[in-house]
Parts: C-alpha cells; sequence; structure tokens
C-alpha cells in the first residue's frame, strides 16, 4: 500500500503499527541487531545503567510529588509524612534519595570508561559533548532536588551556591536576586526549584535520546579503540548485549539495595535533617558527595570570582577535550604514559572529593590546591603534550584477530576463537 | 592475562576504597571526640529494635523529657508499634488536653486528646519554648537520632556524659559541662541525675545508664519507625537479587558460550 | 576515520553447531532467568501503587464530635466528616411515624427505619447523594425537600425520605449510615 511502511513483522498487530509508525522496525534496528564490538568489558554496562537509574529516578520522584508540599513551612513536614504515613513512602524515598547518589556513581564510571578508551575522539565528539550536557543537567537537577527537603544542609547549601553568581561584576547581585525571587533563599526559591527539579529530568531523557542517536550513528567505541573492520568484529546487541547488561543490572541492584536497606543516611549529612533555620548556620556547610570535588576546587582558589571561574570551568574543559587531546590512538591500554597520568588523575579526583568534605583550614588547603592544580594541568599540559611527544604501543591489527599471538584465520561467524579477554 | 585481572581487581580496590571513604567524608565525626558504641540491639545490619527498651524509653519521655521537648511529628496511635495496645494508646491520648476549634464561636478550645492526634508539644512555639529555657531551644526530638553523628550511641554518651569541667575551663552562665557534646558546654542541665528518678512499668531496675538506654532506642525507633520491616525487605531484596543474578550470569555464559 | 559498520551477516546462532540438547537446555535456564525477572518486576510495581492508597493518617479514625445541644425539633445540622458533609436530623414524631409506615415493597434499596437510626429522634446520615456525588437539599426549613420529605437532590432529581431513603429518582442506595456513637444525650462522635 502507498504511504507505509515496509514492515517485516508476521504479528499482524506489531505490523499494522509498524506499517504506520515503525517504531518495532527502529527498535529491532537500534536494539536489535544493531552491530556491536564483540570485545566490550563490563565498563561498558554503564550507560544503560544510567538509563535505568534516570528511570527509576523518574519513577519515585513522580511518586514522591504526590505526597511532597513546596513551602516552607510544610517542606519538611510533608517529607516526614512520607517516611511515616503514606503506605512505602519511606521505601520509595529512600530510593529517590540513593538513586541520586547511584546515578552519580554509574555516570562517574561511565564517564572515566570515555576517558580512558579514549571515546571522546572523532567522531565521537559530539556523543561526547551531549554527554556532558547531561552531567551538567544531572548536576543542576540533583542541587535542587537536595533543597526540596527544606533541611539545615538544603537552605545554607542553596545559599552558598546561589551566592557564588554574585561574583559575576556588574550583574551579579541582579542574577542571584533574579534566582532568589526575594532578597534570600526563602519560599519563592523552593518552589520554583521544585518545578524546575520536575522539569529538568525530562529534559535529560531528551538528550540521553539524542546522546544515543549520535552513538547509533557511529558506532560505539571499545576496549582497543580501533573500530570495528566487519561482522567479524561485531556481535547483534541482542541477544548478547542484553544479556550481559542484565548481569549488570543486577549487580548494580545489589550495590543499590545494600544502600537503600541497609545504610540508607550513610551517603547523607545528619544536619539535613534539622529543619532549616535561616538564623543559625551549621559549623561546616558540605554539599553532597558528588559535587566535592567541585567544592574543593571553588575554595581552592582565594579570590572569589576566580574560584567560581575555575570550579565552573573544570567542568566546561570537559566539552573541549576531544580538541586539547591530540593523541591519534584512542586507547590508553596503548598509551603508556598518558594511562598512569590518567590514573594519577583518578587518584587525584577522589583527593579533591575528601579535600572538598574537609573544613578549608591548614593542610587541607594545600592539598586543595595541589589537586586543583593537577585537574587542570592534566587537561591543558599533559593531555596537549603527550599528543605530540608520546610513542603509543602498536595497536592490534583489528578486534577478532588476537593480539601478539601471531595471526590465525579470521573466525567464521559461529567458529568459537581463544580471544583477548577485554 | 591473570596478571592483568590482578592489576584490574587491586587497581579497581584502591579506587574503590578511596571513593567510599571520601565519600562518608562528608559525614566523618569533624569533632576529635570519640562516640564509644553503646551496643544496642539495633545497631548490627540486621538488628530489631527491643520492645521493652522503646517502651520503657517512651514512660521516660513522657515523664521528663516532654516537659521541654515536643516531637511533633509522632502521633499517638504510632504507639501501637511500640507494644501499647489500642486501649493503652487512647489512655495516653486522653491524660493530655489538646488544643482545637475554632468552635461554632470562632473559638480555640481544649480537649482531650485521642490516637489520631500528634503529640502534644510542650510550648506553642520556639519563642515560648526560649523565653521558659533561659533563650535555650529544646529541639524536637522527631528526628533526633538521623540528626546527629553518632546517632543514638551519641545521644545515650550525651546523657551520661555530664562531668565536672576540668581544670582551667570556666563554664558560661547556665551552662553544663558535657564530654561529647560538640564545644563540650550545654544549656541542658542532666535530665537523668539520679538512679530511680523514675519507677518502670515493667519493674526494671532504673539506673541513669538504663534509662538513657531505654530513652535512646525510643528516640530511634521515633527517627525510625521503619527500621525492622526496611531491613527484613532488604534480605529478602537481596536474596532475590543474588539468585536472580546467578540465573542472568549462568544464561549470559549460555548465550556467549560460541563467542568466547 | 570511523568505517561504516556492515551488519553483521550471520550473528552466532541460539543453536549452533551444538547438539540441540545444548539449545532446549539454555531456553529452560532463559524461561526460568526470566519469570525470575518478571516477578521482580511485578514486585516493584505493588509499592508504587499502594502508596497511592490512603496513608496512614488518612486512615487514622479520623471523627467528628458533635453537639447537638441547640438542633430544635424539626431542625438540621451539618457536619464535616472525613471531608464530607453529614446531616444530623431532629426528626419530628411525625416524620418518625411516615418514615417507619412505609413497606419495604415500596423501596429501592429496602431498609427499615429501625435499621438505620440507633437513638430516636435523631437521624444522621452521610450528605452525599447515592447518585453522582451531589449534596442533596433539605436542611434548610427553606429547601425543597422533594416530595417524600426527606431530601431532594437537584443534580439529577433523587428524592430521599424521612429516613433518607431513596425513593424516586436516579441513585441507586440509601443515604448511607456512617458509624456513630452517643457519648452523652447531648453528645455524639462520627466515626
Amino acid at each position: 500500500m502507498a504511504g507505509l511502511h515496509n514492515s517485516e513483522f508476521a504479528n499482524p498487530v506489531v505490523r499494522w503499527i509498524d506499517q504506520r509508525m515503525p517504531v518495532f522496525t527502529m527498535m529491532q534496528k537500534e536494539y536489535g541487531t544493531f552491530p556491536t564490538p564483540r570485545n566490550f568489558n563490563y565498563f561498558w554496562n554503564f550507560g544503560a545503567l544510567a538509563m535505568i537509574n534516570l528511570v527509576i529516578m523518574i519513577a519515585t520522584g513522580i511518586f514522591l510529588a504526590m505526597n511532597y508540599t513546596a513551602h516552607t513551612s510544610l517542606a519538611f513536614d510533608s517529607v516526614e509524612r512520607i517516611m511515616r504515613d503514606v503506605n512505602y513512602g519511606w521505601l520509595i524515598r529512600y530510593v529517590h534519595m540513593n538513586g541520586a547518589s547511584m546515578f552519580f556513581i554509574v555516570v562517574l564510571v561511565h564517564v572515566w570508561r570515555g576517558m580512558y578508551y579514549g571515546s571522546y575522539k572523532a567522531p565521537r565528539e559530539l556523543l561526547w559533548m551531549l554527554g556532558v550536557v547531561i552531567y551538567l543537567l544531572m548536576m543542576a537537577t540533583a542541587f535542587m532536588g537536595y533543597v526540596l527537603p527544606w533541611g539545615q544542609m538544603s537552605f545554607w547549601g542553596a545559599t552558598v551556591i546561589t551566592n557564588l553568581f554574585s561574583a559575576i561584576p556588574l550583574v551579579g547581585n541582579s542574577i542571584v536576586t533574579l534566582l532568589w525571587g526575594g532578597f534570600s533563599v526563602d519560599n519563592p526559591t523552593l518552589n520554583r526549584f521544585f518545578s524546575l527539579h520536575y522539569l529538568l529530568p525530562f529534559v535529560i531523557v531528551g538528550v540521553v535520546f539524542l546522546h544515543v542517536a549520535a552513538l547509533h550513528i557511529t558506532g560505539s567505541n571499545n576496549p582497543l579503540g580501533i573500530e570495528p573492520k566487519g561482522p567479524q568484529d561485531t556481535l547483534p546487541f541482542h541477544p548478547y548485549y542484553t544479556v550481559k547488561d542484565s548481569v549488570g543490572i543486577v549487580v548494580y541492584l545489589m550495590v543499590f539495595a545494600v544502600l537503600v536497606f541497609f545504610a540508607p543516611n550513610y551517603l547523607g549529612h545528619p544536619d539535613n535533617y534539622i529543619p532549616a533555620n535561616p538564623l543559625s548556620t551549621p559549623a561546616h556547610i558540605v554539599p553532597e558527595w558528588y559535587f566535592l570535588p567541585f567544592y574543593a576546587i571553588l575554595r581552592a582558589v582565594p579570590d572569589k570570582l576566580m574560584g567560581v571561574l575555575a570550579m565552573f570551568g573544570s567542568i566546561l574543559l570537559l566539552f573541549v577535550l576531544p580538541w586539547l587531546d591530540g593523541s591519534k590512538v584512542r586507547s590508553m591500554r596503548f598509551r603508556p604514559i598518558a594511562k598512569w597520568l590518567f590514573l594519577l588523575w583518578t587518584v587525584n579526583f577522589f583527593v579533591l572529593m575528601w579535600a572538598g568534605g574537609k573544613p578549608a583550614e591548614g593542610v587541607y588547603v594545600l592539598i586543595s590546591r595541589l589537586a586543583t592544580a593537577y585537574y587542570f594541568a592534566y587537561f591543558l599540559v599533559l593531555l596537549p603534550l603527550l599528543g605530540k611527544i608520546e610513542r603509543p604501543l602498536p595497536l592490534p591489527e583489528s578486534i577478532s584477530r588476537p593480539v601478539l599471538r601471531g595471526g590465525g584465520p579470521l573466525p567464521g561467524a559461529a567458529t568459537a576463537q581463544p580471544m583477548e579477554k577485554a | 592475562m591473570a596478571l592483568r585481572f590482578v592489576k584490574t581487581a587491586v587497581l579497581a580496590a584502591a579506587i574503590g576504597l578511596s571513593a567510599v571513604m571520601s565519600m562518608g567524608a562528608a559525614r566523618a565525626a569533624e569533632g576529635e571526640v570519640h562516640i564509644p558504641s553503646a551496643g544496642f540491639s539495633f545497631s548490627s545490619a540486621l538488628g530489631t529494635y527491643d520492645r521493652g527498651e522503646l517502651q520503657r524509653g517512651f514512660q521516660i519521655y513522657k515523664e521528663v523529657c516532654s516537659a521541654c521537648h515536643s516531637m511533633h511529628l509522632l502521633s499517638y496511635r504510632n504507639l501501637r508499634d511500640i507494644g501499647l495496645s489500642e486501649a493503652e494508646v487512647a489512655a495516653v491520648a486522653a491524660s493530655v488536653q489538646i488544643q482545637d476549634g475554632p468552635n461554632d464561636n470562632g473559638e480555640m478550645f481544649e480537649r482531650p486528646g485521642r490516637a489520631s492526634d500528634r503529640f502534644r508539644s510542650p510550648f506553642a512555639n520556639p519563642a515560648a519554648a526560649r523565653a521558659a529555657n533561659n533563650g535555650a531551644l529544646p529541639p524536637d526530638l522527631s528526628v533526633i537520632t538521623k540528626a546527629r553523628n553518632g546517632g543514638a550511641d551519641y545521644i545515650h554518651a550525651l546523657l551520661i556524659g555530664y562531668a565536672e569541667p576540668p581544670a582551667g575551663l570556666t563554664l558560661a552562665e547556665g551552662m553544663h559541662y558535657n564530654q561529647y557534646f560538640p564545644g563540650h558546654q550545654i544549656a541542658m542541665a542532666p535530665p537523668l541525675s539520679q538512679d530511680g528518678q523514675l519507677t518502670f512499668g515493667d519493674g526494671t531496675n532504673a539506673t541513669v545508664d538504663r534509662m538513657s538506654r531505654d530513652v535512646s532506642a525510643f528516640l530511634n525507633w521515633a527517627a525510625e519507625p521503619e527500621l525492622e520491616t526496611r531491613r527484613a525487605m532488604g534480605v529478602r531484596v537481596l536474596i532475590f537479587l543474588a539468585i536472580l543474578g546467578g540465573l542472568t550470569y549462568a544464561v549470559k555464559r549460555k548465550v556467549w558460550a560460541n563467542v568466547h | 576515520m570511523a568505517d561504516t559498520l556492515a551488519p553483521s551477516s550471520s550473528p552466532p546462532t541460539t543453536g549452533g553447531p551444538h547438539a540441540p540438547a545444548d539449545g532446549t537446555k539454555r531456553d529452560f535456564l532463559k524461561l526460568v532467568a526470566g519469570s525470575f525477572a518478571a516477578v521482580g518486576v511485578g514486585a516493584i510495581v505493588w509499592p508504587f501503587i499502594h502508596s497511592m492508597n490512603p496513608a496512614k493518617d488518612v486512615l487514622a479514625l479520623a471523627s467528628t464530635d458533635v453537639d447537638v445541644t441547640h438542633v430544635a425539633e424539626g431542625q438540621a445540622v451539618t457536619v464535616m466528616w472525613r471531608g464530607k458533609p453529614v446531616f444530623v436530623r431532629h426528626r419530628t414524631a411525625k416524620e418518625i411515624e411516615e418514615a417507619k409506615a412505609v413497606p419495604l415493597s415500596e423501596l429501592r434499596d429496602p431498609q427499615t427505619d429501625q435499621a438505620r437510626v440507633t437513638r430516636e429522634p435523631w437521624l444522621i446520615v452521610v450528605g452525599v447523594c447515592t447518585h453522582l456525588g451531589c449534596v442533596p437539599l433539605g436542611q434548610k426549613s427553606t429547601d425543597p425537600r422533594g416530595d417524600y420529605g426527606g431530601w431532594f437532590c437537584p443534580c439529577h432529581g433523587s428524592h430521599y425520605d424521612t429516613a433518607g431513603r431513596i425513593r424516586r429518582g436516579p441513585a441507586p442506595l440509601n443515604l448511607a449510615v456512617p458509624e456513630y456513637e452517643f457519648r452523652s444525650d447531648t453528645q455524639v462522635r462520627i466515626g
């Protein structure tokens, strides 16, 4: 028939829908037969885990919103009502609260994978940049979400972070007043944060869609960093990676369950169980752990404006990583110097995280400054330099041809082959 | 190949460990005082509440603490969960006067409490509380064990941690020396100061240590009434996931068998 | 730099060159794993749905106390109970007689007057029409009371008698009688 998609499905109902809107054909192509490198390691699970996590956050968030009241005099108590009176309210709340932490854990591993294996390099620059956009949206969403229970940390964290914008010359104070909707963090601020906190996750869904679309144009990277040369290097996404992702999902859920059921407040701060008091500042204002590295960078710079610029800069820098790193070799497995400098950068990231949770005094200041210096030096000095001077290890010929074990015939489609495990 | 696996595992462990420690950094005790572990029945991962402790703890709250401290997030009906019968709950509620209204004349009035009422607050508002307590505000105790580093262990340590100030330290006016309170000077006078200060309904000897443990346990229940349900569910969920994980991994190995 | 990826022309099939027994074993394993996962997904759905059921504070028997001292014979008062209006009517002797005299066969929802009243002369019913939920008129002396002297619902014309029973119109059931208890001659607790 004219104007209909040529569907290949047998089931009449599926076929009827597919002819008019080829969603099933699309799913079959993008998640069914999609050729995926056969040598993924478990680091490649984390994108799927992030997607699952996003769904969990939206589902729990919607049900929390059915019982939450965004007013300064009612917010704290409405959250406690959810914990005590709403059926399974405590479960939904703890899943949402710890889900935020799980989301950042999963995404940080996902990003780490991208950095180690050079997934940000051509032709995947746009994919990478969309990812950074998602990360920024996640941070905005998490920041606003943390304000909603209206505890001491909610209020004072909001005050400190919104005050940062006053560092902007000329228009800074006007911007802060605009953000607050008043002369301090108060009810108008809480209300708009609730509205935006509900909105942004759906924006994230949209950007994730673009992120996956971009991925499906270039295809996935893989631990060797070399492009698949033909069907012998790939496997259809289903059933190989659907089933492998399922394993990852169960492990992820087990970690999640340990947190939710046995240590639901471990990653939080007790001060947030004290209702917000604008007249009393907590002894140490600390953001949630996933902001700590950037908090450390902010405080490491003695000048207010420069500190703000350094903090935002540390993330915006990631946008241009594809151009800072000039090496033609993707995977750090074959970049002996870069590999160790990057692993050092990883440890440094945790040093920053640790320092961000300490008071800005004494030796902690020195450590924060050194760690901040290395954070920036890695991107701005070391990577560009290494791109020019580093001699990479020899790359394997292809994904399916075993490395260093002398060739051997390219495997037929179904023949088993001893493989260099990813 | 095994070496690479070992290297990866060691690296992962190192990163993971530093990750966990820095993630917990935000909540690590910032003061230098070490809070001793009190060994509550609910402290371990699978621990439960001791109903006897909870009931005695409630008695202490009612007879000692409620004079100054509100617990406005709890309702009398919640006391069913610590083992009080419906009649006992009704009696506890009816023993206090709750403000209600306005009536048809537009006036507020008082009436005996009911199970569905929230715990009565001793003061009408924070300003009244401060006025009656030399400017200090006795905090609401509904979630106090979640709002303090160390939880119930800290509350217990605090309650039995009053002592004479060390030589050379002069207390500010109206303050008391406490080994565990941050800054060591607390406005609250020791609330549990004498053995036998009250008589327990179940006959337990009311030493200061016993009373402090009981009220700390009660406060932990008040903050986390879902604790036992949560942990029980957690066990079932983890067992389920372990089985599912095993099954899924087996399927994965089967599906990938001719690729490896 | 990226090669165009040709789709895998012949991906390893489920059975492969191995004996069929291997395939069936794999299918059984997949079935068990899949069922387990399905049970898990089902278990996840219930807490979300149940969280929408009335919460514990809503369920906690919220009750309303009414002082009927000033409700004279022939008068009625409306009180709020669980978010709904409740009619408390001080019935006249005539109204009671009328209600008792009605044969059950005439009633769409047969109920004796005695079954609906615990202490004369007080009739206490939930003032929500059992058709589609409007509040019937008849509490004020100036209100229309319908053809049976009780209440009249203006939305679709249901008539209730002096015992709150449906007599004419689309409503299927009598006005609901809530749980109540007289704590004294003048104090009644509803709910």
